[in-house]
């Protein structure tokens, strides 16, 4: 199939930007969408063009590394799936694409495609971790974790950090990032010591990169490629009034 | 220069050896951790858990890595499982038993000290990722559950679903991060290394270019780690990241540390095959699939049917069952579609040899879930498999719930490494080498789940020691990224990043990646033969002159160039191929993830050569279109007799 | 106090005070929809409802300064989010497209800004009692308090235009909380699946009530059913 792509290309952080257009030929359905962009990129190179930056890296939908806006929708159309994931049967003969970067103040356009997510690091280093020094640690059948307990943390520590939450969200709220960390810590016995203080400070952290709120749209657990329930913002709520009656100060 | 290797592992006792050596390691006073100063290159299991745990210790780390943050570094994409001795099922594992499955799965060629210090420390790392908020698989009493693994008779593999790589990985992470926050690690993603500084003999630095401005900078430190993974991609196609790369390895061999056991690589035998020629990567299919699935190929040639629109033959639901090969079961009787990774790997590629493969070039095998649909119903099969099967589905557009998955081997994991000590010290004193970076514990093959045991191993437990030994042995030295060593290094990395862009050829920088592993596949791949290896080497280095002749790489160096970052890798994989393909040549033999078409027994399987090449090879390089040297560390069996494997 | 402040300038903090301020309008919606139903059982039957309403003063405008402060916290918190959401994408989507096309959760800004402009048009116009055709106050009718709401209700809306206005503000009002009950419901932290199906449920069925509760009064007036 042959299709023509509109592409943001945006030369660095200052570069204004603009869409260029681009014909990617003889497109096979068997291909993943990034590996239509390296047959373009391809293409590029050999004329002594630069290729269109994007990030990728595993390539097999865990790494979180790959994602831009397809058509007005991170990673594409098709739901639970990331970019690297998208198969050109997706799409048809002579369809038009137009390929954006993730759009969002916290998290600013680096090169074409490539944004800087180092935001959701900082959210993480506030506080989204259980403190267990190396070598400290009982035995690991000592606390008993209920399955559905255990099910659930699971399904929330699944999020793979790739920002699609926050480029689907029309506020570019980072709260299901933020609620799934927080709510795979907070229902583990283990996380239990340090719940209040995390929340307290890692919705300080989110505040302060300039994300919005939270309207409970439900647009982020749609775009999420990992299904990250919108619950997790919920519980994040629950933490964090609690938080404010537990009295501690950060 | 002569090298002498010391392996300095303990000797008496082995189930003692670990704790005896922690003894008379030397230990740095926890007041003067602060003064000294350690590099780590790489954020995965390995990196980031070494990082996290030198930084609770109080030196202060600088972690580098080249993705955009630590959390994505390729061990989140491990599906399976993390094997640990802790007996929790009760049924007879022991630290000797894990250690013992660990050995004999490579092929009896391990070093044993270390594989026995591993399968006692892999107890630590559950309690350790328990510790962390890992949500590991819990039976309803809320305890850990176990499943079973390939290579052992009992079930000690703990797992996230199929995601337990991720969990680890984001367990590592978020220790990781909090030592950010303490500022204990300073972090800088978005950082490559693209040489190690030596001074004096000792490892005293990297330079790295930063990947957003294009500057090239010195690093200096008392220390430095290397946790940055495998050489799969010399390949081209493989089941690791696009990223994933030898070149911090390389450039510390080309620095004098020697390189162990380049041929080993691991085949897994369930990826979705190759679609095209624009495929990029190469995804892994949980090889749980053969517990069900039976695989086959049409006996008729004429019965292959492709996926290109213009291929002839019957589509698979249409061949009786007269007219397919169940070569597994046919082959091997007792262990049938359940013989280990490399045998399965080996079958298929006889089956396409003769032609009668299945996907895009005749490259494929069908994996055919009919039988067990039949047996146990369409919901039971979903329940078991279907996250692999809507995987495989959204990949391939195909459904196998209703025609045979297609698959075929794809290189996986690479046992091979840097050469370390028992310290995990390389023969350059100051340079530590951690996980799949380093040769020191698969062997010639590596038994599932073990690969994220090694790496945290590593990194949690054994590394915050022995480092500690060389720190207190050496003392506080001045770091000064200012010397003339450090000078000379960076300009050397400066005038090949221009030379790269220079060249200004007219292929691109991927043709000539698929180009050298397209070749290393077909010669160096899942069976070599002496003529296929001697003809690579000869046409290595001629698309090595040619990529230095007429790549493209686009743009310029002053700031994010995916081009030049691409380029520098694959210039790395040219020389390195070299050396992998010279250690495949030498190795008279037939071990794990090395087959030799010349040394198989009567039935066709591995047959190793314990006489002659029971050592580590660990090679020396002497510079670009020189013979490197081979240095032996010979290998000895005290415990695990070696034996000859059989799954008949 | 630094507790306090932080907490009003945390996004989560200010959700909080939007979905507090919400129930207590809720639940003021609800309760004068009740109260201005009456007026189906009969013009006596509402005017003795406005009658004890207008005859107490004294709570009367200690629930109007409640309401007043409410819908200030609430339109205060809109704002603020509003402003921080915009300015958390400075640059749009040349193209953009959903996974979920429902429209209420599209609306609740500019369905919110036409409640607002609704009330302030509803206050003049049956509080203060702007309007053409003569707004009859509250008196002292020997020696009985007597007001003429009913009357005021049946005046008010013979003025077609009124009454459609009336009926799409509450149209807009239904949406605005088909999602905004739920959604604080979620603010405030119950996210319970279980609970959450429930949620959903009666975040519909209010919105539905209030805006058929609410429009049946106009529409009756106007089909001539009240006169």
């Amino acid at each position: 199939m042959n299709l023509k792509l509109h592409v943001w290309r945006q030369k660095g952080p200052k570069d204004k930007g603009r869409f260029e257009t681009y014909d990617a030929t003889d497109v096979l359905e068997d291909m993943s969408f990034l590996e239509m962009l390296d047959v373009v990129n391809d293409g590029l190179e050999a004329e002594g063009r630069e290729p269109i930056a994007f990030e990728s890296d595993c390539r097999e939908g865990i790494c979180g590394a790959c994602g831009c806006m397809i058509n007005g929708q991170p990673h594409g159309h098709k739901a639970r799936t990331t970019t690297c994931q998208l198969h050109m049967r997706e799409f048809s003969d002579g369809d038009e694409i137009v390929i954006e970067p993730f759009r969002a103040k916290a998290f600013p356009v680096i090169k074409d495609l490539v944004v800087d997510r180092s935001s959701f690091d900082r959210i993480i280093q506030s506080g989204g971790f259980i403190t267990a020094r190396s070598g400290s640690a009982p035995d690991a059948n000592a606390i008993p974790v209920a399955k559905v307990e255990a099910d659930r943390a699971f399904d929330a520590a699944t999020c793979i950090g790739c920002g699609a939450c926050v480029a689907s969200c029309p506020n570019a709220s980072a709260m299901l990032f933020t609620g799934a960390k927080i709510t795979h810590l907070g229902l583990l016995p283990q996380g239990q010591p340090e719940r209040y203080l995390r929340v307290d400070k890692m919705v300080s952290q989110m505040d302060s990169e300039d994300f919005g709120h939270c309207g409970n749209f439900g647009e982020c657990t749609l775009a999420c490629p990992k299904s990250i329930s919108l619950d997790v913002i919920a519980q994040m709520n629950t933490d964090y009034i609690t938080a404010q009656f537990k009295g501690r100060d950060i | 220069m002569s090298i002498e290797l010391k392996s300095n592992a303990p000797t008496g006792p082995i189930d003692s050896a670990w704790s005896r050596h922690k003894f008379d390691i030397k230990v740095v006073n926890p007041a003067n951790k602060r003064k000294y100063t350690v590099i780590v290159v790489g954020t995965g299991l390995a990196g980031a858990s070494a990082a996290a745990t030198l930084g609770e210790l109080g030196y202060n780390v600088q972690n580098f890595c080249f993705q955009d943050s630590p959390r994505r570094a390729h061990s989140i994409a491990a599906q399976g499982g993390i094997n640990a001795a802790k007996n929790y099922q009760n049924d007879g594992d022991s630290v000797y038993r894990l250690f013992y499955d660990t050995v004999k799965g490579g092929d009896f060629r391990s070093r044993e000290s270390n594989v026995y210090r591993l399968a006692e420390l892999s107890v630590n790392i559950i309690d350790q990722a328990a510790a962390q908020g890992v949500p590991f698989a819990r039976e309803y009493g809320g305890l850990l559950a176990n499943r079973s693994f390939g290579g052992s008779l009992v079930s000690r593999t703990f797992y996230a679903r199929g995601q337990t790589g991720q969990q680890l990985l984001l367990g590592a992470y978020s220790g990781h991060a909090a030592q950010v926050a303490a500022g204990n690690i300073t972090m800088f993603p978005r950082h490559e290394m693209l040489d190690l500084v030596t001074i004096d003999g000792h490892a005293r630095g990297i330079i790295t270019r930063d990947l957003i401005s294009g500057e090239i900078k010195s690093y200096a430190a008392d220390a430095v780690i290397l946790a940055t993974g495998g050489y799969g991609n010399v390949f081209y196609l493989s089941t690791n990241a696009m990223g994933s790369n030898v070149t911090a390895a390389w450039r510390a061999a080309k620095r004098g540390a020697l390189f162990a056991n380049p041929c080993y690589t691991q085949i897994h035998p369930t990826c979705i095959p190759v679609s095209g020629d624009h495929q990029s990567k190469l995804t892994l299919m949980s090889e749980s699939l053969r517990n069900d699935g039976r695989v086959w190929v049409p006996k008729d040639a004429k019965d292959c049917w492709n996926n290109d629109k213009a291929a002839v033959g019957r589509h698979p639901s249409q061949i009786p069952d007269e007219d397919r090969d169940y070569y597994l079961e046919r082959r091997y009787p007792t262990f049938g579609n359940l013989v280990p990774r490399d045998v399965a790997s080996r079958a298929a590629k006889l089956s396409c040899d003769e032609g009668r493969g299945v996907a895009f070039n005749g490259r494929g095998v069908y994996l055919d879930f009919k039988e067990a649909i039949g047996r146990l119903g369409q919901e039971e099969v979903a329940a078991r498999y279907g996250n692999l099967f809507e995987m495989y589905e959204r990949i391939t557009g195909a459904n196998p719930y209703t025609e045979p998955m297609r698959i075929y081997p794809a290189i996986h994991y690479t046992m091979g490494g840097l050469w370390v000590d028992y310290n995990l010290q390389s023969n350059t004193p100051g340079l530590f080498v951690l996980g799949e970076a380093n040769f020191s514990d698969h062997g010639a093959n590596r038994l599932g789940a073990s690969a994220l045991m090694q790496g945290l191993a590593d990194g949690y437990f054994v590394i915050p020691y022995t480092l500690g030994h060389y720190l207190a042995e050496v003392g506080p030295r001045k770091n000064d990224a200012e010397s003339s060593e450090f000078k000379g290094t960076e300009e050397t990395v400066k005038g090949r990043v221009n030379k790269l862009l220079n060249v200004k050829g007219k292929r691109s920088v991927d043709s000539f990646h698929r180009e050298l592993g397209h070749l290393m596949w077909e010669k160096c791949g899942m069976a070599r033969t002496k003529e296929g290896l001697e003809e690579a080497l000869e046409r290595i280095p001629a698309i090595r002159d040619e990529f230095w002749n007429n790549v493209s790489v686009p743009g310029d160096g002053a700031d994010l160039n995916q081009s030049l970052e691409k380029a520098g890798r694959v210039a790395d994989f040219l020389e390195f191929a070299e050396l992998k393909v010279g250690d495949a040549l030498h190795r008279e033999e037939s071990c794990g993830g090395h087959f030799r078409l010349e040394h198989q027994t009567e039935e066709g399987e591995a047959k190793r050569n314990d006489d002659d090449f029971a050592y580590v090879a660990a090679w020396q390089f002497n510079g670009v279109d020189k013979k490197p040297t081979l240095h032996k560390e010979p290998l000895e069996f005290d415990h695990v007799k070696p034996s000859q494997r059989s799954y008949k | 106090m630094s507790w306090l402040s932080r907490f009003l300038r945390s996004t989560i903090g200010q959700k909080i005070v939007m979905a507090a301020s919400g129930l207590m309008l809720v639940g003021f919606v609800l309760a004068h929809m009740v109260g201005n139903l009456q007026i189906f059982i009969g013009a006596d039957a509402l005017n003795t409802y406005a009658a004890m309403m207008q005859g107490n003063q004294g709570p009367l405008w200690v629930a109007r300064l409640g309401l007043l402060g409410a819908i200030g916290a609430h339109i205060w918190s809109a704002v603020k989010l509003t402003i921080a959401a915009k300015g958390a994408r400075p640059v749009a989507y040349k193209k953009r497209s959903w996974f979920d096309e429902r429209y209420a959760v599209r609306t609740m800004r500019v369905g919110g800004m036409i409640v607002g402009a609704f009330i302030v048009f509803h206050l003049l116009h049956f509080t203060v009692g702007y309007f053409e055709g003569g707004f009859q106050h509250c008196a002292d009718i020997n020696g009985v308090f007597t007001c003429f709401a009913y009357q005021n209700v049946i005046g008010g809306f013979a003025n077609p235009l009124v009454g459609v206005f009336y009926i799409v503000a509450q149209v807009f009002l239904g949406l605005h909380l088909t999602h905004g009950v739920w959604s604080m419901t979620r603010t405030l932290g119950f996210g319970n699946p279980r609970f959450d199906l429930i949620a959903r449920k009666v975040a519909m069925v209010v919105g539905l009530i209030i805006t058929i509760g609410n429009c049946s009064i106009p529409v009756a007036v106007m089909a001539g059913y009240l006169n």
